[in-house]
């Protein structure tokens, strides 16, 4: 056993485990991070998009030496059928400011980059160490961890649980419930590696601009999901995500879905002729504000994916991560320096200083969007998508129909599929989930 | 039950780094004869393709490739269809961009 007792362990080197670690490092508290890959992000993955407010509560100057790929400066949201996409595009030279606003990045560069401001702040980090369980007392207080080392239990006043979304440690001590497949997306990604010059001219950019593409329609066949393009300085991230019991139910396998959406006559074109030099898979907590566990106890809180802490609707998650990371520190330093225990009843401040924020209300804000999406997916991720993509195909053709004869004949192919009772029903639930 | 080769994973999985822990796996199967719906669904859902039938149609794992995602877990562990741990400290998939 490590004799030496620290004031708090975090487990896990991801957005919400740096941010826990440096806040309470800075204010001087003896912190221990334990992460089980390499080096912190060996074992991290997301799309990635980074935004710039959440880091910079953290790290005011990151841009002079974060690993930063592309400022975005365009957004675009594809509709898709098999053939076509109907693209909802904004761009603005108000992006390309000098504090930009969000930032493309790559996971095992930005996190090594993170967790050596981790490291600066006096935290002492040890890597390849996987956290096995949590210790707990004869009460049931989380008392500190026991890693897969020789030294064994490490103590602790409090822990902070920053294990991700697949996290072992909270389910095992039975201090929240695992993921369940309907409220877990499982995500795939590649790396296309491309020159530069190519990059720029295929998606109209210049110097360090950036695009982000969001798709959603056919390409998930009917499941629940998403696919993603974007743009990095050398490479692009291209990848797609489906509810992992969308994946049970239909048998389909995550890798044809991957190399269905590379095939589609708007994507195939962007990354023509690139290297692919890594395959990723990750899971996405989309259970939303309903799917919260319990965030505190005696001795423990829990932060970002692991308290599934996403946003799926505006696709935020590491910024979630990274607040609730912060915030979960400083409430234990607030306890701290009040000379209180990490008991469950004071760690509460945790949750209360979380509801203020933008976190839990932006989680509550779309509490009943996951059921909907999920319980409707034929219609939003199939039917839907073919129907507006008919309707566009059938608006721009021109070919001496009447243009009254093509109104109605889009409005009958919407009623056909969605008769008017589905069709008000459905609008109706999307408004009241989105209000 | 055939699993479809139009894409080869393994060809995907080349690409990544691993520092693989031999002779412990952190996933196991639980001895079975017939396999459960869940075990069979994850002949199809792993991304990396980790779990295959054996000549006696029972599901077997090999974790060489295993990007550890935790979808098999999601998916097969509250049946007790497999037992889920995470690789020892360094070991497993090492990733270059994450």
């Amino acid at each position: 056993m490590i004799e030496e007792r620290f004031d708090a362990i975090v487990v896990g080197a991801g957005m919400a485990g740096n941010a826990a670690a440096l806040t309470m490092a800075r204010k001087g508290m003896k912190v221990l991070q334990l992460e089980r890959g390499e080096y912190a992000g060996s074992k991290n993955v997301q799309g990635a998009i980074l935004y710039a407010d959440m880091l910079e509560k953290l790290i005011p100057e990151f841009r002079e030496d974060a690993p930063l790929e592309r400022h975005l400066v365009e957004q675009r949201f594809w509709i898709m059928d098999d053939r076509s996409h109907v693209g909802l595009h904004y761009r603005s030279e108000d992006f390309n400011e000098e504090r930009a606003n969000r930032y493309t990045i790559i996971r095992a560069q930005f996190d090594s980059w993170f967790s050596s401001k981790v490291r600066e702040a006096g935290a002492t980090v040890l890597c390849e160490t996987t956290v096995t369980d949590l210790a707990q007392d004869a009460y049931g207080r989380v008392i500190g961890v026991r890693t897969d080392r020789q030294d064994g239990e490490i103590h602790a006043d409090v822990v902070v649980l920053a294990e991700g979304v697949n996290g072992l440690l909270g389910t095992r001590a039975r201090l929240r419930d695992r993921p369940k497949p309907n409220k877990v997306a499982l995500a795939v990604k590649e790396m296309h590696f491309l020159p530069r010059e190519t990059i720029e001219a295929r998606f109209n950019l210049s110097g360090d601009e950036g695009v982000v593409i969001e798709a959603a329609g056919t390409i998930s066949g009917g499941m629940t999901g998403m696919g993603f393009i974007y743009a990095n300085k050398e490479c692009i991230s291209l990848g797609i995500g489906c509810l992992v019991a969308d994946f049970q139910r239909t048998g389909r396998t995550p890798y044809e879905l991957l190399d269905h959406f590379k095939r589609h006559p708007s994507v195939a074109p962007l990354i023509e002729g690139s290297e692919v030099k890594e395959y990723s898979a990750h899971l996405i907590p989309e259970g939303g504000y309903k799917a919260i566990p319990q965030l505190y106890g005696d001795g423990w809180v829990v932060v970002g994916d692991a308290a599934q802490l996403n946003n799926a609707i505006h696709r935020e998650g590491s910024n979630l991560a990274m607040t609730s990371g912060r915030i979960a520190a400083e409430a234990i330093f607030q306890v701290k320096s009040r000379r209180l225990g990490m008991t469950a009843e004071n760690l509460a401040l945790y949750k209360r200083m979380l509801d203020r924020s933008f976190v839990l209300k932006d989680m509550k804000k779309y509490k009943d969007m996951p059921r909907l999406m999920h319980t409707n997916s034929q219609n939003f991720f199939l039917t839907y998508p073919q129907l507006i993509s008919k309707a566009m195909q059938t608006y721009l053709r021109v070919d001496g129909t009447p243009k009254s004869e093509k109104q109605k004949s889009t409005l009958k192919s919407f009623v056909n599929a969605r008769s008017w009772t589905g069709l008000f029903g459905d609008a109706f639930r999307f408004a009241r989930a989105w209000r | 039950m055939k699993i479809e080769r139009s894409v080869r994973v393994e060809d995907k999985l080349f690409c990544n780094r691993y520092l693989v822990d031999a002779g412990r796996p952190h996933i196991k199967v639980r001895a079975h004869t017939r396999p459960s719906p869940q075990l069979l669904a994850l002949l199809r859902a792993c991304p990396a393709r980790c779990y295959d039938l054996n000549d006696k149609g029972q599901v077997e794992v090999t974790v060489d490739g295993c990007m550890e995602c935790g979808t098999c877990r999601v998916i097969g562990e509250p049946t007790g269809d497999i037992e889920w741990g995470y690789p020892r400290g360094g070991y497993g998939v090492l990733f270059k961009f994450g």
